[in-house]
């Protein structure tokens, strides 16, 4: 379903991804995990067309993404590690925005928002800005839009960050559901080593833009002669702890914060 | 089309929530029109050029329009930052519609704004002399409103963040503002600034709005109408092309 072959991403003289060669079969989940900074988010926006790659060959169902954009998109469904709601607009108006671009027939639309929203205890608050709701229940909306329009392909990057387990565990509930019932493949990044054990058919770590491993979580651990993924990980990636400069991205949410005077 | 729809309605609803923001655009053409429209207009009406208010009332309009449309535009720098850029950019929606939905929009925005201050200067004693052009002063205002969002629009697709945006505000928007004709008549300049008013996109614009609502033009209407038309669609244009080129 997805097939990765010796992908490489530079900035200027950064490399972000190094030479990377991955597949995922359809209706796997498959984990990609790696320290802060590793290359994970830079490979999954190469793979949803956010970003073109410096070299190698990437394919989603046989598609090329650099290339074949619009059939792509159509593909997969994403939950971005960052926020990406509106947040001037309701819960109940991200989700139809979302519907429309997706071009889900209005009455489906309608029936499958409510089933989403409901699922994630949003339906109450349909009506309200998302700029009034918690950071858990704007994650919960992002996951909740991502499954709207029933992609073959799920990304979830960093998807339960922030989040409390009762709804760690709903989300992950369900994403197995959806990969038991209707075969929808998933690639997901967690820094989570237990909900990528619980979930994911096969791992693969990535450290400083390489992939360091592949394989279930019990190959790794045998690989490694670790006891949990978290020691197998850490045996892999080391254990210093990675540097991450502010973006002008976070400096300027830290201004607009300050400038609109609102507390997290 | 529902896209566009909605990518539109988005822009409006953002728009009529923000009471805010509405206000604020306001007050600059207000200051403008009472400050300016007053105070130069008696040295104005000894100049022999009539009622000043006549006079800077559509170039007030202009203003209006071209500020609003701009920052329509330039808001784009917002969704990038707040990540909502990415929602609509991994949607299988070709790029050009959503820079249209988003441009029309922001238009329609700027054209509203444009309506509501033309509202105010007939509230300060601005009166529009042929009511049968009004559909004219309509259609202008459009233009310059579809132009610069577009303009806007280009601009945030080449920024990432709002470091440029003071720069732009103050060599480009400004300038483009002060050398329109909007407070001043194009006649008897400098040649350079005959040079630098004749270049200016929003030359056409006020001009066009001024020979519609007072009956005074400079240019005169048909060529006003065909510069907009032909400059605005080089900025759609452009707008689009650098839009489809955004990468995150």
């Amino acid at each position: 379903m997805i097939k990765v072959t010796n992908l490489v991403k530079k900035y200027g003289d950064f490399t972000a991804v190094n030479d990377i060669s991955f597949d995922v079969d359809e209706g796997e989940i498959f984990a990609f995990l790696g320290p802060n900074g590793a290359g994970k988010t830079t490979t999954i926006k190469i793979l949803t067309t956010l970003l073109k790659p410096t070299s190698g060959h990437v394919e989603l169902d046989g598609l090329n993404p650099a290339v074949q954009h619009n059939e792509a998109r159509k593909r997969f469904g994403i939950v971005f590690q960052d926020p990406s709601l509106d947040e001037e607009l309701t819960a109940y108006e991200n989700m139809d925005f979302h519907g429309v671009l997706y071009k889900v027939p209005a009455k489906l639309r309608a029936d499958r928002i409510e089933h989403l929203l409901t699922l994630f205890e949003l339906w109450d608050r349909r009506n309200d800005p998302v700029k009034q709701f918690s950071g858990g229940m704007k994650r919960r909306l992002e996951i909740a839009r991502g499954l709207l329009h029933t992609p073959r392909i799920v990304f979830l990057d960093e998807p339960t960050l922030g989040l409390d387990p009762q709804t760690r565990n709903q989300l992950w509930t369900h994403v197995r559901k959806l990969n038991d019932e209707e075969r929808v493949t998933v690639f997901m990044t967690t820094h989570y080593m237990e909900e990528a054990e619980r979930v994911a058919h096969r791992i693969a770590i990535i450290d400083h833009g390489k992939i360091v491993a592949q394989g279930s979580a019990e190959q790794l651990k045998a690989q490694t002669g670790a006891e949990t993924l978290e020691q197998a990980f850490l045996a892999l990636t080391g254990s210093t702890i990675r540097q991450e400069e502010a973006t002008s991205l976070d400096q300027m949410r830290n201004m607009a914060r300050m400038f609109r005077g609102r507390r997290r | 089309m529902s896209v566009i729809y909605i990518l539109w309605l988005r822009q409006i609803k953002r728009y009529v929530r923000s009471r805010p923001r509405i206000i604020a655009a306001l007050g600059q053409p207000l200051l403008f029109l009472l400050a300016l429209g007053f105070g130069f207009g008696p040295i104005f009406q000894r100049a022999g050029q009539g009622n000043y208010i006549q006079f800077l009332a559509p170039g007030v309009i202009g203003m209006t329009i071209l500020f609003t449309a701009i920052f329509s535009g330039i808001e784009l720098i917002w969704d990038r930052q707040f990540g909502f850029l990415k929602e609509t950019l991994v949607a299988p929606v070709p790029r050009t519609v959503i820079m249209i939905g988003r441009t029309l929009g922001g238009a329609t925005v700027a054209l509203i704004q444009g309506l509501i201050v033309i509202l105010i200067c007939l509230a300060a004693g601005f009166r529009v002399t042929s009511f049968a052009l009004l559909p004219w002063a309509i259609l202008f205002m459009i233009l310059i409103a579809v132009m610069f969002t577009a303009l806007g629009t280009a601009i945030a697709s080449v920024l990432s963040d709002f470091q440029g945006f003071q720069l732009v505000m103050n060599f480009l928007v400004m300038p483009i503002f002060f050398l329109s004709g909007a407070l001043f008549p194009l006649t008897n300049l400098p040649r350079l600034l005959d040079l630098a008013t004749t270049i200016d996109p929003l030359s056409y614009g006020v001009d066009g709005l001024r020979a519609a609502l007072v009956g005074i033009a400079h240019f005169g209407m048909p060529l006003d109408t065909l510069v907009l038309c032909v400059i605005g669609a080089g900025l759609l244009g452009a707008g689009g092309y650098l839009f489809s080129r955004i990468q995150l």
